[in-house]
């Protein structure tokens, strides 16, 4: 503590210790991936440094006394409406590092949550609602390329369909794990959402990191990807999932590639992203062989050639100013599905300044694409599945009345986990275990208990979406989709409601 | 019988186990008082220890075995073989302090009393449906089942 710079006594949180509760039983100095906890010799009891606490309650969640509260520090700047602390510290921060600042998970600055000023309909006398206990409800999810019209011939046998289907996957929910690379979180959880995944049936992402050839038996219920850094990517990898997914942009840094660090790179996690033990893992900011639609389209094409036509290709992308026009030419480049990833959106590492200015919320973007490939008259020709910041069910079935197909969620299935959004993850030593490969800390994901926690988290949104459905009166999730006459707007403006194509409340 | 498995798997090496041992076993049953008040009065001490080397950790204890070598070596009868429950009991009363188990068992699991002249080890949790140990773990570190004989 003593002989510190002097920028380190800015630090963003303090322990509160009960003295008369604590046992000196030590856990939370074992508990702590950060140092703030330890057992002072000399005076023979645990005490803790706070300049070292970056906030997730790690200590807090296990002390088996209660005897710890983690607080926030309140500042001690003078109060400043433009020069809020968090500048401040920033440029303490940089002018002692002179780096980029770096950030992990979602943004979590003060943008417009249009989730919060939307609100759903019910059914009153003049139609009823619907008991999901008590009837059918239908929540099951085709994604891929759907025809525009049918036309059947008559045949000896009955009725045949003349008209040539493409390969879509089936979600018993319209809720699927999102992209999370083997290497940014560790192999215990992608062990676990898989299991959960085929438990409540339907689909996790690798992410760009390949698929560990031990969860290829999982592969009915994978996404995998194929990114601008090519890991992992193989004839096998692309045949071992359902579908794949190739990764143009994330919500969380747009226009930005990735880098994983060497020292996360360890024998198993080298061996399935095909790189040099030791090595970084940098994923290039765009595809070097994509620099138009036309080059989309071929690598789309090279992809459905290498599957054999068997699975339907996604094409995510983040959420940006243009990205109506962005996704309808990923659309006529061939995409069955169209992923949009919102600028809350998670990661395990981007540049503070592209994480929290970049992009636009996902609500808006959503809406502007379903609406732009209606208009189009391409709607069909693609499922469009959003990504970034949905917190809970009510979230999900919004998203679905603004017309989307389904929902990615990998925040909410962190959370699911232990997660406490201390956004460190690029650290590599995450204390609940989650955003590391740490042989010592990634154990702390049972991936037993990890299934099971985000197979509940996932049946526990199932429930309450079939509730919030039949309270609309609805008995399948296909009825809600794109019908915004269930959504009604508060304390929007006038041009944010044209975007989300709601009407105001009471109107 | 039933009986403790430590999987070291997903043990974290994080000390609960001890902290309910220590509870558990404690005469005011208070994890406060059982920590700081008893253990240095009484020499309170758990009969679970976590072993750790590198990232590897695992907590161990009495096993209870089939053919327990400290019920073998054991002078005074102090030691015993349950033969209905199956489990390794030991009467404090009894033991006068040799340390002929302590030698004899092949695990370790046995250690020195802090503070008399016994020894202190697994009972079990006698008295309770679920070893406190494999309650306190937050990680599933410790499994209580019946695997049938060693």
């Amino acid at each position: 503590m003593a002989f510190a710079p002097i920028n380190k006594n800015y630090h963003d949180f303090f322990v509160v210790r009960d003295k008369d509760a604590c046992i000196n039983c030590q856990v939370c100095v074992r508990q702590c991936s950060y140092g703030v906890h330890y057992w002072d010799e000399a005076r023979q009891c645990v005490r803790h440094d706070n300049t070292k606490c970056i906030g997730c309650h790690r200590c807090e969640a296990y002390c088996p006394t209660q005897a710890l509260l983690i607080q926030e520090k309140p500042s001690n700047f003078k109060p400043n409406a433009l020069w809020r602390p968090v500048f401040i510290k920033n440029v303490y921060k940089q002018a002692d590092s002179g780096g980029v600042l770096l950030a992990g998970m979602g943004s979590p600055v003060d943008i417009p949550v249009y989730w919060d000023k939307l609100l759903l309909d019910a059914s009153q006398v003049t139609n009823p609602s619907i008991d999901p206990l008590r009837e059918p409800m239908e929540l099951r999810t085709y994604l891929g390329s759907k025809p525009t019209r049918l036309e059947f011939e008559t045949t000896p046998e009955g009725p045949r369909l003349k008209t040539p289907t493409k390969p879509n996957i089936k979600l018993n929910i319209p809720i699927m794990f999102s992209a999370m690379s083997f290497g940014s979180i560790n192999f215990n959880l992608h062990v676990a959402m898989a299991r959960a995944a085929t438990e409540v049936g339907t689909y996790y992402n690798t992410g760009e990191g390949g698929l560990h050839e031990s969860l290829y038996k999982y592969g009915p219920n994978t996404i995998v990807q194929v990114a601008s850094g090519r890991f992992g990517v193989h004839s096998d990898y692309l045949n071992a999932g359902a579908a794949i997914e190739i990764k143009i942009g994330q919500g969380a840094k747009p226009g930005i590639g990735g880098h994983l660090p060497g020292e996360k790179i360890n024998a198993m996690v080298s061996e399935t992203r095909m790189v040099p033990l030791g090595s970084d893992a940098i994923s290039p900011a765009p595809h070097h062989d994509i620099y138009s639609i036309e080059d989309l389209h071929q690598l789309i094409y090279a992809l459905k050639e290498a599957s054999d036509y068997k699975k339907p290709v996604s094409v995510k992308i983040a959420a940006v100013h243009n990205v109506a026009a962005i996704a309808s030419g990923v659309v006529r480049a061939g995409a069955d599905i169209v992923a949009i990833d919102g600028m809350r959106g998670g990661t395990g590492a981007a540049p503070a300044m592209i994480r929290d200015n970049v992009g636009i919320p996902i609500e808006l973007a959503l809406a502007s694409v379903d609406q732009r490939l209606r208009d189009e008259g391409i709607r069909n020709d693609a499922s469009v599945v959003v990504a970034g910041g949905t917190r809970c069910s009510a979230d999900v079935i919004k998203a679905i009345a603004l017309g989307a197909d389904a929902v990615y969620i990998a925040t909410a299935a962190l959370l699911a986990v232990g997660c406490t959004l201390c956004a460190r993850c690029y650290t590599g030593k995450c204390p609940w275990g989650i955003a590391t490969n740490d042989p010592y800390l990634a154990k702390r994901q049972n991936p037993d208990i990890a299934a099971k926690k985000m197979a509940n988290l996932m049946k526990a949104w199932a429930h309450e979406i079939e509730e919030m459905l039949g309270g609309m009166g609805l008995n399948s999730i296909e009825s809600l989709r794109g019908n915004r006459d269930k959504l009604r707007a508060v304390g929007l403006s006038q041009s944010e409601m044209d975007i989300l194509g709601v009407k105001p409340a009471g109107r | 019988m039933k009986k403790i498995y430590p999987n070291k798997a997903v043990c974290i090496g994080c000390h609960l186990c001890e902290v309910a041992c220590v509870t558990a076993h404690s005469k005011s049953k208070d994890i406060i008082l059982a920590h700081n008040v008893e253990k240095a009065q009484e020499g309170l001490a758990p009969r679970r220890n976590v072993a750790q080397e590198g990232p590897v950790c695992v907590a161990l204890s009495c096993r209870h075995c089939e053919e327990p070598m400290c019920v073998a070596a054991c002078i005074s009868g102090a030691l015993t073989k349950n033969p209905e429950t199956g489990r390794c009991e030991y009467n404090e009363e009894q033991c006068v302090g040799c340390w002929s188990c302590l030698m004899a068992c092949p695990f370790g699991s046995i250690r020195r009393h802090p503070v008399k002249e016994k020894i202190i080890k697994c009972d079990l949790c006698a008295g309770r449906d679920m070893p406190a140990c494999v309650e306190a773990c937050p990680n599933a570190g410790l499994i209580y089942e019946d695997r049938g004989k060693d």
